[in-house]
């Protein structure tokens, strides 16, 4: 028994976490990354990459406020959400020494409104989110939010939903005129009860399914990032991105310093990391999106060049960024999104 | 005549119907983790590339470092588990009556009774409120918890077959307490623990509500890390991993189970 | 099979008179553990059932009936209105008690002809089939979900079967749907429900049988009359093991039902995981599963310790 309870012991030990030294913990969207991205920079700053990862901004903040603050050393929120995450000291800042990189950054994104001069955050990607519809099943005009919300027979019931409160609610004020933030209680009502309506034409709410459920047919249409839209045509899907005239969301998603993160300095090194052309556009040719960095056009893909989900049509109208409302019209927001998923 | 109330029409069709039930959707994944094709619709040629793929593709450190926590994890489980197992049933089976033993019984099987979901909320709170980071620690102590009644009910159902008359026949020979349950006890007991021991293992390696509410930062089990990338579509690669698995839960049922019929017929008093 | 006669030293005293009995710090240990890491962590989740929630994610320290206010009661879409009966949640149960129910009854009636089956096959096939009976059981539940949400998608096996038979022209939709669910839950729990009427049905005296068949009942008369009433205290244990994990099941609800309506199971993951954050709720809805749990097995103990004494 002793002999026992001591190999017990020992392989606890063993299994157990290396010194925090070489190490990085590293809280990310689902599918964002390449791994051997991870692997290059393990191999060039001999540490340790885990990697865990969220599907919503909402459920990443959930997750910190719940005790996971302090286990982690970097988050990618997006723009909305950095600021929210700043409201609420859950950021770490850094001097522009600490990532000499910076310089990379294209200008236009660096005096951003949700972190002034990048003290908290650097960009990663950026991009739109709207919804892709199968053109097997549906050949009419995809360039209203309606397919979603108030969608033709074809698409009743074969609708994926992302999971996700703040797209679901902006896409549903772009669609009724809303202004964002809005306290306007009858406004609030109105989205409240023409969400409900919608609810009935959809099949379901995934954000990590959001590109399995096109290929595989589950879903005929779907809400969708343009990335994740453009592999899912990629892996074979019929399927066509829409730029609604309604408007659509914008977003930057930014690589977030945590607050008490255990490995601060191999955190800024990979900041650091991700601002190399090189390294962005590996980032860019994985997800589909588009990367912040100047330099990073030699190593794009070619297909990113004329791709039709991240070059909007002339006539599509500009897209909308999330705004983060204040605590007390959050509250709102957040009843109208239980209503709609209880 | 006598066999006549033992049959009914139909039975025989719906056993067979409920054997294929049970195996078809099991058979389905097998026979595509060999498809050569990437589509996992289209049926492509017999090949082994997607367990190639499991040990030397892009995923294989993540799913290598998720299949050597969740083995880990389930042998210390098991073992500790086990071991409390033991010791309860030997005092619940010898002890005759005493006071608190069906209370004891009770707050045995309770992680059997208790809804997993349940279990997974209530471990999280509390590793949550006491302000243990959760990670390896957690999710093992939560599986040592909840697979002590699947240990325990094996080796306790075996020790109630064993007559006490051989340990008496040892102590009366003036051996010890302690080797009498060495020498004597354990032997006899053996094919019970090794059962519970497997069926521990085998929950833990399961086991995937409580796991995925327990672990901490970059710690993933086989379970946490296939639902991880099934969420994301069904791959091939996560076939060959499930049949894998399969092979290895079939391999240690049938262990328990032999292990449990030759411990019977070895162990008949006469 | 079983030893012949009365399970020695089940109910006898030490197996030395003289030796005082090593009881107490032989079942220390499992108390201990259980009693630290399962019994007090469900009392601490009572305990979070009445905090304040921070405002998303996280808990204050603060006493509050907030969380089950919510499940009772509805006070409009922005909290300011009179309340009245909030159904929402209610329905919620009241669909996972029907689901659960519902799996329950098919495993019921594919079970018992199934553990009949086996039962009555001589004695060397009848391990062996109560053996490929257990070994689904053992496989993980996740791939086993997993799997069964391959085979019934749009492009999946069944219906690709179905075209290719020209039972139907177009695929039929059976992903996220309460079918699907409810296949989930049925497959899931099955060996649960075969493995107990079987050992009942094993024990069965089929004299009893005999004799109702020579007093002149049929066959199916003797099965309601006589089987039945001997076999039940297996079939209620099925019935209770196949309901309990239906009742919190998750797995099959997100990845069959498309996470679109709420079981209960998902209902308390999604304030854990999810993007509300909501733990007093989820520990809420948590104790009250609990409770509505601990009813049934309250409910089953009485109806056994009445059995026993009949």
């Amino acid at each position: 028994m002793t002999r026992l309870l001591a190999s017990a012991a020992l392989a606890a030990a063993l299994a157990g976490p290396a010194l925090a030294e070489g190490r990085l913990s590293i809280y990310h969207w689902f599918e964002y990354i390449p791994q051997e991205l991870l692997d290059k920079f393990a191999a060039e700053h001999g540490v340790t990459v885990t990697m865990d990862t969220y599907d919503s901004n909402e459920a990443m903040l959930a997750a910190l406020k719940a005790g996971r603050l302090g286990q982690y050393d970097v988050a990618v929120p997006a723009d909305f959400m950095v600021q929210i995450m700043r409201d609420e000291g859950m950021l770490d800042s850094f001097t522009p020494e600490e990532v000499p990189n910076l310089v990379n950054i294209a200008p236009e994104w660096i005096d951003v409104p949700f972190d002034p001069g990048r003290r908290h955050s650097i960009p990663y990607q950026w991009g739109s989110t709207a919804f892709a519809v199968n053109r097997d099943v549906w050949q009419g005009e995809i360039d209203t939010l309606a397919i979603i919300f108030d969608p033709p027979p074809e698409l009743s019931g074969r609708i994926n939903v992302l999971d996700s409160q703040n797209e679901v609610l902006t896409l549903g004020s772009l669609y009724l005129g809303i202004p964002q933030c809005t306290t306007d209680r009858d406004r609030l009502r109105a989205l409240n009860d023409m969400l409900l309506a919608a609810k009935r034409h959809w099949a379901s709410f995934g954000s990590d399914t959001a590109k399995d459920v096109l290929v595989s047919g589950d879903a005929a249409a779907g809400m969708i990032y343009n990335g994740f839209s453009m592999k899912a045509r990629e892996e074979g899907a019929n399927i066509e991105y829409a730029w609604p005239k309604e408007g659509y969301v914008a977003w930057m998603d930014n690589v977030v310093l945590l607050k008490d993160a255990p490995n601060r300095e191999n955190a800024l090194k990979f900041m650091n990391f991700l601002l190399e052309p090189e390294n962005a556009a590996a980032v860019t040719n994985y997800a589909r999106y588009t990367s912040a960095v100047t330099g990073v056009e030699p190593f794009l893909d070619e297909a990113l060049k004329s791709s039709p989900e991240v070059n909007p049509p002339a006539d599509a109208p500009a897209g909308t960024f999330v705004e983060a409302c204040p605590q007390e019209v959050q509250a709102l927001y957040d009843a109208i999104w239980v209503n709609l998923k209880k | 005549m006598s066999g006549g109330v033992r049959h009914y029409p139909g039975f025989a069709a719906i056993a067979a119907l409920c054997l294929a039930i049970l195996y078809l959707p099991l058979g389905v994944v097998a026979v595509y983790s060999f498809n050569a094709s990437t589509s996992i619709t289209a049926w492509g040629g017999f090949s082994w590339r997607w367990y190639i793929d499991v040990f030397q593709g892009p995923e294989a450190p993540r799913f290598r470092a998720a299949a050597w926590n969740s083995v880990t994890i389930a042998f210390l489980a098991a073992s500790v588990a086990t071991a409390i197992a033991v010791a309860a049933a030997v005092a619940m089976v010898r002890s005759g009556r005493f006071r608190g033993k069906s209370a004891t019984f009770a707050l045995i099987s309770l992680p059997l009774m208790v809804p997993e979901i349940v279990t997974a909320v209530a471990t999280l709170i509390f590793f949550s409120t006491i302000g243990l980071t959760p990670g390896y620690l957690t999710i093992l102590i939560a599986h040592i918890t909840f697979c002590i009644p699947f240990a325990y009910l094996p080796v306790a159902a075996r020790l109630s077959g064993i007559d006490p008359a051989f340990e008496a026949a040892a102590r009366d020979l003036y051996a010890s307490r302690g080797q009498a349950f060495r020498l004597i006890l354990l032997p006899l007991l053996a094919p019970g623990i090794v059962s519970g021991w497997l069926l521990a293992f085998i929950i833990s390696l399961d086991d995937f509500i409580i796991t995925n509410f327990v672990k901490g930062a970059g710690m993933e089990t086989l379970p946490t890390a296939i639902f991880g990338s099934v969420k994301q579509g069904i791959k091939p690669n996560i076939m060959a991993i499930s049949t894998m698995l399969l092979a290895v839960s079939i391999l240690f049922v049938t262990l328990s189970w032999l292990a449990g019929r030759t411990g019977r017929r070895a162990a008949a008093p006469s | 099979m079983a030893a012949a006669g009365p399970a020695p030293g089940a109910a006898r005293g030490p197996a030395v008179p003289g030796d005082r009995p090593l009881t107490l710090p032989l079942l220390l240990p499992a108390w201990a553990v259980i009693g630290v890491f399962l019994v007090v962590p469900v009392g601490l989740m009572v305990v979070y059932s009445f905090l304040t929630q921070g405002f998303r994610g996280g808990v204050i320290w603060e006493f509050s009936l907030a969380a089950y206010d919510r499940f009772f009661l509805d006070r409009g879409l922005f909290g300011d209105e009179p309340p009245r009966l909030e159904w929402t949640y209610i329905a919620v149960f009241w669909r996972s008690l029907w689901q659960a129910g519902l799996a329950t009854l098919t495993c019921l009636i594919v079970g018992f002809p199934t553990a009949w089956f086996i039962a009555t096959r001589p004695a060397r096939s009848r391990t062996a089939w109560a053996f490929l009976i257990t070994v689904p059981y053992w496989v993980n539940l996740l791939i086993r979900t997993v799997s069964l949400r391959f085979l019934i998608r749009d492009q999946g096996p069944v219906n690709q079967a179905l075209i290719a038979l020209g039972l139907t022209d177009a695929p039929i939709q059976m992903l996220n749907t309460d079918f699907a669910v409810q296949l989930g839950l049925f497959y899931s729990y099955l060996p649960f429900m075969v493995l107990p009427i079987y050992a009942a049905v094993e024990r069965y005296d089929f004299a009893l049988s005999e004799a109702a068949a020579d007093l002149g009942a049929s066959r199916w008369v003797a099965l309601r009359e006589v089987v039945i009433p001997s076999v039940r205290p297996g079939i209620v244990a099925g019935c209770l093991l196949v309901f309990i994990p239906s009742l919190g099941a998750f797995l099959a609800p997100d990845l069959l039902g498309g996470a679109k309506t709420y079981m209960i199971g998902s209902l308390i993951e999604d304030q854990f995981k999810g993007s509300l954050g909501n733990w007093p709720f989820g520990a809420a809805v948590s104790v009250i599963l609990l409770s509505m749990v601990l009813v049934a097995l309250l409910f089953y103990a009485r109806n056994q310790a009445r059995e026993g004494r009949a």
